[in-house]
């Protein structure tokens, strides 16, 4: 079987869009998030996206299953916030390390039912489940009290337990990567990357999965939310050894631009990319039509920049679609010499 | 491709990138409990708001890296360094640079790394406890992704000796690399700086240990870097603190120069070398080298000579005198020394002493700082002493800047009164000028520049090494009227063809002039103007740029001249598809008819030098004598030949002018030194292929040398150039072959002294005689190679006009320039010759050269050898081309495209 780096050596993949904006379709109500197992839970669980890996499975499955029709190669698991720290909001922290396992399983439905539709695919075109570890609600680098800078709303260590147990849950369940994303405090990201080196060390009886990390740039000043430039943020994180570093979320791809013609020049590993369906409008909706979005990345892959591209936010099945015919065939990005002298 | 090289690469909320360049990283030291006593009480007091001040002064005072160290009795040391961490977290302007955690507790050193979203560094982790607890702790740290100090400590102790310190770090290095799996750069060693001068003769050679342990220790392991905590080595000095910066001063020139990459210091603390005195000087030497100590000898004088100086009391051991001297040595002394106690009462003095206020600055300021930008550039002034200077000048700059603007305002009435001023530029169109990204050459955009100024224009200058981003960034939201791209290497030109297509791209609409000496009609016509349809056109000249400025502004006369130029271009297209189609052989056939000469009664003769000499500070007086004036005069776009056009009938009397301000400009060049003449030579031996592949011999092994050979069709019996063909093939004879490069230093100093004047005459006028005392440096070089380093024509005496028109035997070609475009090889001459290191020449990204008054080039002796122009040359060539030095097809389309067809 081919592992993600052949992969990667062949072509651009291209990883699956918005998971928010297709629930959203589904119109759930309250009682569809319980389902049948927390009809009684004590406090009101609609919008915890998360929770649906376990209550409504097959709209989860269903939607990877649309993500990889339309051409994606790397589906997310829907575990954006499926720590104890995210979960804290809905009182269901001890479902974490479940709600991880169950999320993949969606997936490995999702791709199972794919390869039953496309004989063959299995080898030809190998499709990859991405265990998504998310930024969390609190961070490391931020005080939350503008009047004492010096306070944090939680500890390196807490958060390195709550990744840890995702790690877990992700690992046990069957993802065949790990993906760190919208990072926008790196010291996060380096507790989930310290989770992840912690696990493996513990858990020798499992092959080490490869990590990918995607920072988040918030805004014009080109910095993450926490204040680091992008090379300083690549610089942070290099320890990760990561198979890929990439940008996504905030910014559409015209803002994001910029940035990744910057990482592709500084990054070791492979690049990704999947920024947002343009900004919001004046209605807070993503607008950016599905061919744009198409035609943004489709340079990028001209221009020799991008291993992974894909969506964030607003991005449907149809923006895949156009992202994942608009690079098809195209040559992916060549990793740079890693030089052995200084001279 | 694109290439990573292997540096050490820190991050606070910016990077912070450790290059062989980089010289010195000043690690903050008062952030520490143990060091700083007013540090201390401000954690023990819990006033960490002031504690942040004290990192904040390190900051301003040119820390590159800040140490944090909270190891008190007193303390809870995890709790304060969270808390300080935490704080300066939320300190831009601190955070902005990497922290070392610096703790003899690693629980301290994990809490810390804790707090830090940037890459630390950890110090320090060591063997003292074996190496179970030392792979324990390296992978914690490495989790973390940490770079780590390892301090040279083992099992039986710290080591003292050389041997020791060295065969520690390497054991260390080992486990680091092969068992944690550390890669080499992240690895500093600290193979610990000892007190000397203690009295005890065993502690004598300490400062020298560490120096050669130094010295080994990058030998041994290239990609690591070396530290060490500078004021141990003064321990026994305490209390005195004048003696114990000039042991620091003393110690870091010497550790540096063997490899020390980085140091605590007190980043506001350092003495210039050059300014201790000199009996200090020579008994710190002394005493750090362990010279002339024999029975504690040296270490007895400087102690005799400390007890004089506390003898003085505190007071006195400032040493005043200087406050005796003319104003102009006093201003000098502040800025070298970074003291601003009196400088406002000396800049006063000296404004009354000056006719005009700007004659302070020019004048006496401006020779302090460039003693300071000396001293640094010898290693002798760090940066903290360099910023403190920078203090001082600003601070003096200050006070005359009431005095300056004053006399503008003066000036500015009686233009009013007269009527010469133009009161309503509001309406002006706007030009944007850069010299596109790679490239460091602006002189002719800075004459394009000042000419379309003074016709009106409203120039936006953004600059050498512009990113396409930036201009278009720029050309949009300051709504430009007309982009002018410059540049002089070629790969600008792919830069230029990207900026064209990004205008493209983002629907751009303002035409594109393209404009500098590698660019031609050409180029513009069959690879720019394709990319963007709203206008592209190649300006000749600065003259040109008026004319074709005013019309593309015009509204009757923009469309016209828009499609004359697109008819034109479209025609040149079409020559430039129908020439380039028959006039070529095939690459084969090319090496057959290389040029052939008679190599079996050819005696080469032996270099008198053998590998590489440096040839520093050369006498400018002597060079300017070689100066070519004519290439002067075409620069300002005066042609003709020198001096007849001196008496031209057009322009003979502006370039007298120009040409007496040159004179008086240059005298005063040599007369003040602004300019410092730096050059390396070397010489190996040779031969060729019998195609395009030259070998030289080096110490370290066998160096090839891509040629490229002409493919044009020519008269039968007209041979195919190429350089390769001037060096003897193998077995026909031994062969030598040379290398040169040559750089000004100095200039930029100066061009942004006029910049920041606005005096653009001045500015150009030195950018362009560096230029032409770069071209001199290499000519009298050449000459002296000739005569006397390689020595084939001892007795060579050529007029400056004969060796203008390159009458002599042999030849100097340079990699990037017709006879051998591909500026890649510039990489193996850089490499063979050390340039950077012995020149301080760098190369940018796209191998234009740093400064850019450098020439570097091939020497060739052999009679028949002679310049010529590549031309095009066909695919075949460029395949086997790309074969030969290994790199892929496209990388050497890219580096090649100018001469394909």
């Amino acid at each position: 079987m081919k592992t993600i780096q052949d992969c990667l050596n062949e072509r651009i993949l291209v990883i699956d869009g918005a998971m928010g904006t297709m629930i959203q379709r589904h119109k759930l109500t309250e009682a569809d998030y319980r389902g049948e197992r927390f009809k009684d839970w004590h406090s009101d669980v609609k919008g915890n996206n998360d929770l649906l890996n376990i209550t409504q499975p097959s709209i989860i499955s269903g939607i990877h299953k649309q993500y990889l029709d339309a051409g994606a190669d790397i589906v997310e698991t829907n575990t954006f916030s499926s720590t104890a720290i995210a979960m804290a909001d809905y009182e269901m922290q001890s479902l974490a390390y479940e709600l991880n396992v169950a999320a993949v399983k969606c997936a490995r439905a999702a791709i199972d039912a794919y390869y039953a539709e496309h004989p063959g695919t299995e080898t030809s075109n190998r499709k990859f489940i991405a265990g998504a570890i998310g930024p969390l609600n609190k961070t490391l680098s931020l005080s939350p009290d503008v009047n004492n800078p010096g306070f944090r709303a939680v500890t390196f260590d807490e958060v390195v337990e709550a990744y840890y147990e995702q790690v877990r849950g992700l690992v046990d369940g069957g993802t065949d990567l790990l993906l760190i994303e919208t990072i926008f405090d790196t010291l996060n990201a380096k507790a989930a990357i310290f989770a992840i080196k912690k696990y493996f060390r513990e858990h020798t009886d499992k092959t080490s999965l490869p990590i990918m990390i995607s920072g988040t740039i918030t805004d014009a000043s080109g910095r993450t939310l926490s204040g680091q430039t992008l090379e300083a943020f690549y610089t942070s994180v290099m320890h990760a050894k990561p198979i890929s570093v990439g940008l996504n979320c905030a910014l559409g791809a015209k803002e994001m631009r910029p940035h990744i013609e910057e990482l592709s020049q500084i990054a070791s590993c492979y690049v990704s990319a999947y920024p947002n369906a343009g900004l919001p409008n004046a209605m807070g909706e993503y607008d950016e039509h599905p061919e744009d979005t198409g035609h943004y990345l489709e340079e990028w892959a001209k221009e020799g920049w991008v291993n992974i591209v894909g969506g964030c936010c607003g991005t449907t099945p149809d923006h895949i679609q156009h992202i994942a015919e608009a690079v098809k065939g195209m040559t992916p990005r060549k990793l740079p010499v890693l030089e052995t002298s200084i001279a | 491709m694109n290439t990573i090289k292997p540096y050490l690469r820190l991050s606070g909320l910016e990077p912070l990138v450790i290059r062989p360049e980089t010289n010195f990283v000043n690690v903050g030291e008062r952030t520490n409990v143990t060091g700083s006593k007013k540090f201390a009480r401000l954690i023990k007091e819990n006033k960490y708001e002031e504690a942040l001040s004290v990192a904040r002064q390190q900051v301003e005072n040119g820390a590159q890296v800040l140490d944090v160290n909270m190891d008190d009795a007193l303390l809870d040391g995890v709790k304060a360094m969270t808390t300080f961490l935490n704080l300066v977290q939320s300190e831009p302007d601190i955070a902005r640079i990497p922290i070392m955690i610096d703790s003899s507790k690693f629980e301290i050193i994990e809490a810390g790394l804790k707090c830090v979203q940037g890459k630390c560094i950890v110090n320090s982790i060591s063997l003292k406890e074996g190496e179970a607890k030392f792979i324990e702790q390296a992978v914690i740290c490495q989790s973390y992704g940490a770079s780590v100090i390892v301090m040279a400590f083992d099992e039986k102790g710290q080591a003292d000796t050389k041997d020791r310190k060295v065969n520690i770090c390497h054991r260390a290095y080992k486990i680091l690399t092969e068992v944690v799996g550390y890669d080499p750069q992240d690895i500093i060693f600290d193979p610990n700086i000892f007190a000397v001068a203690t009295g005890l003769e065993e502690h004598n050679n300490y400062g020298v240990d560490f120096i050669e342990a130094t010295q080994e220790i990058k030998a041994l392991m290239p990609l690591t870097k070396v530290s060490g905590g500078v004021s141990n080595l003064s321990f026994s000095f305490r209390g005195n603190d004048h003696v114990r910066e000039a042991m620091h001063s003393v110690f870091l020139y010497h550790a540096i120069k063997a490899g020390m990459d980085m140091g605590i210091v007190n980043a506001g603390q350092l003495v210039v070398y050059d300014e201790i005195e000199p009996a200090l000087r020579e008994l710190c030497e002394d005493v750090i080298l362990n010279r002339n100590n024999d029975n504690n000898e040296a270490t007895e004088k400087l102690i005799q000579f400390a007890e004089t100086v506390k003898a003085k009391g505190k007071e006195t051991v400032k040493d005043e005198t200087w406050r005796n001297n003319s104003v102009e040595e006093r201003l000098k002394h502040a800025l070298v020394n970074g003291i601003t106690d009196y400088i406002d009462a000396d800049t006063e003095e000296a404004r009354q002493k000056y006719p005009q206020p700007l004659d302070v600055i020019e004048g006496p300021l401006m020779d302090g700082m460039n003693v300071v930008g000396d001293l640094f550039g010898a290693g002798k002034m760090f940066l903290p002493q360099v910023v403190k200077s920078a203090r001082v000048m600003k601070k003096s700059v200050a006070v005359l800047t009431p005095f300056i603007e004053a006399e503008k305002e003066i000036r500015k009435q009686a233009h009013l009164a007269a009527g010469t001023v133009n009161e309503d530029s509001a309406g002006a169109a706007k030009v944007l000028l850069a010299t596109v990204k790679g490239d460091v050459h602006d002189i002719g955009k800075n004459i394009v520049g000042v000419v379309l100024g003074c016709n009106g224009y409203d120039i936006i200058d953004l600059g050498v090494m512009v990113p396409a981003d930036k201009i278009l960034d720029t050309a949009e939201k300051e709504k430009v009227d007309i982009i002018g791209l410059s540049g002089l290497i070629t790969p600008s030109l792919d830069e230029m063809v990207h900026v064209a297509h990004e205008m493209k791209r983002r629907n751009m609409k303002q035409p594109l002039l393209i404009g500098g000496a590698t660019t031609s009609r050409m180029h513009t016509a069959v690879k720019i103007a394709p990319q963007y349809d709203n206008g592209v056109m190649h300006i000749l000249d600065a003259s040109r740029s008026v004319t074709a400025v005013s019309a593309l502004l015009s509204k009757d006369q923009r469309e016209p001249l828009l499609q004359q130029t697109q008819q034109e271009y479209e025609d040149l297209r079409f020559q430039f598809l129908n020439k380039n189609k028959k006039a070529f052989i095939p690459y084969e056939e090319a090496v057959v008819t290389k040029e052939y000469f008679d190599w079996k009664n050819y005696k080469p003769v032996t270099p008198a030098v053998q590998g590489v000499k440096v040839i520093k500070d050369a006498d400018l007086a002597t060079i300017a004598q070689y100066i070519d004036w004519g290439p002067f005069f075409i620069a300002w776009e005066m042609p003709g030949r020198f001096p007849e056009v001196l008496t031209d009938k057009v322009f003979g009397e502006e370039a007298t002018r120009l040409y007496k301000d040159a004179q008086k400009l240059l005298q005063q060049v040599i007369a003040e030194k602004w300019f410092t003449a730096d050059g390396v030579i070397g010489f190996w031996p040779a031969v060729s292929n019998n195609a395009d592949t030259i070998t030289l011999q080096t110490e370290k092994g066998e160096v090839k040398l891509e040629m490229l050979r002409q493919q044009i069709k020519k008269a039968i019996g007209q041979p195919s150039f190429s350089l390769a063909d001037f060096v003897s093939p193998a077995g026909l004879g031994n062969d030598y072959m040379g290398g040169f490069a040559v750089t000004i230093h100095g200039a930029k100093k100066y061009i942004d002294r006029f910049a920041a004047d606005h005096d653009d005459y001045n500015k150009i006028l030195v950018q362009i005689l560096a230029d032409r005392f770069v071209e001199a440096f290499a000519e009298f070089l050449h000459q002296q190679v000739r005569k006397e380093y390689w020595g084939y024509e001892k007795n060579e005496t050529l007029s400056n006009e004969e060796l203008i028109r390159e009458q002599y035997r042999g030849i100097r070609p340079a990699p990037g320039y017709p006879a051998c475009p591909d500026h890649t090889e510039k990489l193996k001459l850089f490499e063979l010759l050390q340039v950077t290191e012995n020149t301080g020449i760098e190369l940018t990204e796209s191998l234009a050269m740093n400064p850019p008054a450098s020439v570097c080039g091939w020497y060739l002796a052999h009679p028949g050898s002679h310049y010529f122009g590549l031309g095009k040359i066909g695919r075949d060539q460029l395949k086997d081309y790309a074969a030969r030095k290994g790199m892929s097809l496209e990388e050497a389309e890219k580096w090649l495209r100018p001469v394909l067809e």
